[in-house]
């Protein structure tokens, strides 16, 4: 396999491991200086990342409304976000009187380092993740349920009855999805067997669990997308934030900076859980293989697994986004009918089914 | 990387979310005024205390949550040994999901789901 | 394992200060946020003891779902305000007591116990699939209870929070009335 992008990202990880090891002689400090890097370069991903998908957000909203969308700042428009994000650096941030000063001002931190946090078990291609913990799969939804935290703890301090509805209702939807998504999260574990990230993928290199898993594998599939549309709070499922009725939601008192700090890890949140799906129904960084055609899958291996990784990933946030602009917002209480006389009922089913076909081996 | 990523991940999301707000209010202009402080609710001065009391339906979902959380977390060392075990595990996670799913029609047929 | 024991002090600090924060704070939502750090800073003791699983769990259970409950009845109901009832002299002077014969146990059976000192890394008892083989395999009926246990928490839940009866008899009236 020429997978030459991988090889060269373990390369480079490799010859700066070796080349720091050779010049700094303290075991602690080579590897407190490794650390410092990469936080940097996960700031550097992260940042352009944030850029592009808020201009990706506004481009798919204008395709789909038959508008231009942004074009006039930078070249078709793509620097109109930084300049949104110098508008919001230089605005001042308020602090509402009445609210509880020191969680007001940490809840921004705290919904930021949680969706931070997720990142940790994802594969970007082959041996290129941050940490490839045991149970990755499990990992990520127990930090995402910590998100809902940080956001109650935004709409309690903020002194203001939009606010704490909003929380209330999006915790009441976070917790209620969280359901689903582990459901389907489940049924992938079932047939890997290993709730690792890399074990998952190396699963995969026969043929993706959506093509392999037949029907059971692409209702959970899309039990997952919609389950974690609604965790992530984006549209159709933004009650938090409905803006007809709640202003803002949670985050109506926030301004500036803040406020610029929940759109940044709504955008971090929406990347994470398009990757988890790409990563457990789409093969990750795996090129896409189909039987015992050796050419085919000869060319394919050509293009490297993190294009892969990041296409597929990409894929789906394209989805998610349409999903935005294709369905009203729901109420309430269809919101909690969804999940709990649908959703639910269909994914615990929809479980057994598939460890039948683990067991018996009907999948391909 | 190991378990220190963690440690990183934190200081990294800290770092970039504190510096940005302390940057943002190094160089932002502020000004005084009265009104700034008030809750921002559509220009209405606002009426009684803003921690008000909530629906009991909340809660209610929190409760039937808690319980399918369990069982989730129940689930998951399941779903890693199941292939090993083979049907003998596929008929105990039957059983168990019977027994849940009982208590999901429960809920539904007293009307513990309807919101409100 | 110079780093391990740093950690091991550090997290201990940590657990230690905010289950204080917690009983200390006057404000019900602050002790809510403050016994989450505490959840925190065990499950990072878990992780020292490559108990990943049981780390993960903590933070799913505990610092997840059992505290965004606590805040739910918080604000259920409204607990808010920082004015807490004045409790009677009586009642803190019980309080008290019961408090110290608490801990008087609780220092007397810590006397006592044997503390085994375990193999800090090479231990693989925390890992999932362990742990899955021996629940499965070894206790499973006590697994089938555990459903029957949670099916009568769920029950109990909605017969509490669901007055069904009640509610429709008096909607029932308001419309003769109105009628």
């Amino acid at each position: 396999m020429s997978l030459f992008l991988e090889i060269s990202f373990s390369a480079m990880a490799n010859g700066l491991h070796n080349w720091l090891a050779g010049s700094i002689s303290n075991a602690t400090l080579v590897s407190v200086t490794e650390m410092a890097i990469a936080g940097v370069s996960l700031l550097l991903f992260l940042v352009p990342l944030c850029f592009f998908l808020g201009y990706m957000e506004r481009k798919v909203a204008a395709f789909m409304q038959i508008r231009l969308g942004p074009n006039r700042v930078g070249p078709k428009g793509t620097l109109q976000i930084v300049a949104d994000t110098v508008k919001l650096l230089f605005k001042e941030g308020l602090t509402p009187n009445a609210s509880d000063k020191f969680l007001f001002n940490l809840a921004p931190i705290i919904v930021v380092v949680t969706s931070m946090l997720a990142m940790a078990p994802i594969a970007f291609a082959k041996n290129f993740q941050i940490w490839d913990i045991n149970i990755g799969v499990l990992y990520v939804s127990a930090i995402s349920s910590l998100a809902v935290i940080g956001i109650l703890m935004a709409g309690w301090s903020s002194y203001n009855k939009y606010s704490l509805l909003g929380a209330m209702r999006s915790g009441a939807q976070i917790v209620s999805y969280e359901l689903s998504v582990g459901l389907s999260l489940i049924s992938i574990v079932i047939l890997t067997g290993s709730l690792r990230m890399s074990d998952i993928v190396a699963s995969q290199a026969d043929g993706w669990w959506i093509i392999k898993g037949h029907i059971p594998v692409i209702i959970s599939f899309v039990i997952f997308l919609i389950a974690s549309t609604a965790e992530i709070n984006r549209a159709p499922f933004d009650l938090a934030e409905a803006e007809q009725e709640l202003t803002a939601g949670f985050h109506t008192e926030y301004s500036g900076m803040k406020f610029a700090m929940f759109l940044l890890a709504e955008y971090i949140n929406l990347f994470i859980v398009s990757a988890i799906a790409a990563t457990l129904f789409l093969g990750g960084w795996m090129p896409f293989h189909l039987g015992n055609w050796s050419f085919f899958n000869n060319v394919m291996d050509y293009i490297p697994g993190s294009l892969w990784f990041m296409g597929k990933t990409f894929l789906i946030i394209f989805i998610i986004m349409q999903f935005r602009w294709t369905f009203p917002r729901l109420r309430v209480d269809q919101l909690l009918t969804l999940e709990w006389k649908y959703l639910l009922p269909i994914s615990m089913v929809n479980v057994i089914i598939v460890t039948m076909m683990a067991i018996f081996g009907w999948h391909l | 990387m190991g378990s220190a990523a963690l440690i990183l991940l934190i200081i990294v999301g800290i770092a970039f979310a504190g510096g940005g707000i302390l940057v943002s209010k190094a160089i932002a202009k502020t000004s005084k005024n009265k009104a700034k402080g008030e809750p921002y609710e559509c220009g209405v001065p606002t009426t009684g205390t803003s921690w008000i009391q909530f629906n009991v339906g909340y809660y209610l979902f929190a409760l039937i949550f808690l319980i399918f959380d369990v069982e989730l977390v129940f689930m998951y060392p399941w779903a890693v040994v199941v292939k090993s075990i083979g049907v003998v595990a596929l008929v105990e996670i039957i059983i168990f999901m019977f027994i849940l799913f009982m208590g999901l029609l429960y809920a539904w047929k007293k009307g513990a789901l309807k919101w409100m | 394992m110079e780093l391990y024991d740093i950690l091991f002090w550090v997290l201990s600090a940590i657990a230690v200060s905010c289950a204080l924060g917690v009983i200390l704070s006057r404000n019900p939502v602050n002790s809510v946020l403050f016994l989450i750090l505490t959840f925190f800073a065990i499950s990072g003791h878990y992780v020292l003891m490559n108990a990943q699983f049981l780390a993960i769990v903590n933070i799913i259970v505990y610092a997840g779902a059992i505290m965004v409950l606590f805040l739910f009845v918080i604000m259920l109901m409204n607990l808010n305000a920082d004015v807490e009832p004045q409790k009677g002299q009586l009642v803190q002077l019980a309080g008290v007591i019961s408090g110290g014969i608490l801990f008087l146990v609780v220092l007397a059976s810590i006397k006592t116990a044997k503390a085994e000192i375990m193999d800090k890394t090479s231990t693989d008892i925390g890992l999932i699939s362990n742990l899955g083989k021996v629940l499965f395999k070894e206790y499973v009926l006590p697994f089938e209870i555990s459903s029957v246990l949670f099916l009568s928490a769920m029950i109990g839940a909605i017969v509490i929070g669901k007055k069904e009866e009640v509610k429709t008899s008096a909607t029932a009236k308001m419309e003769h009335v109105s009628e």
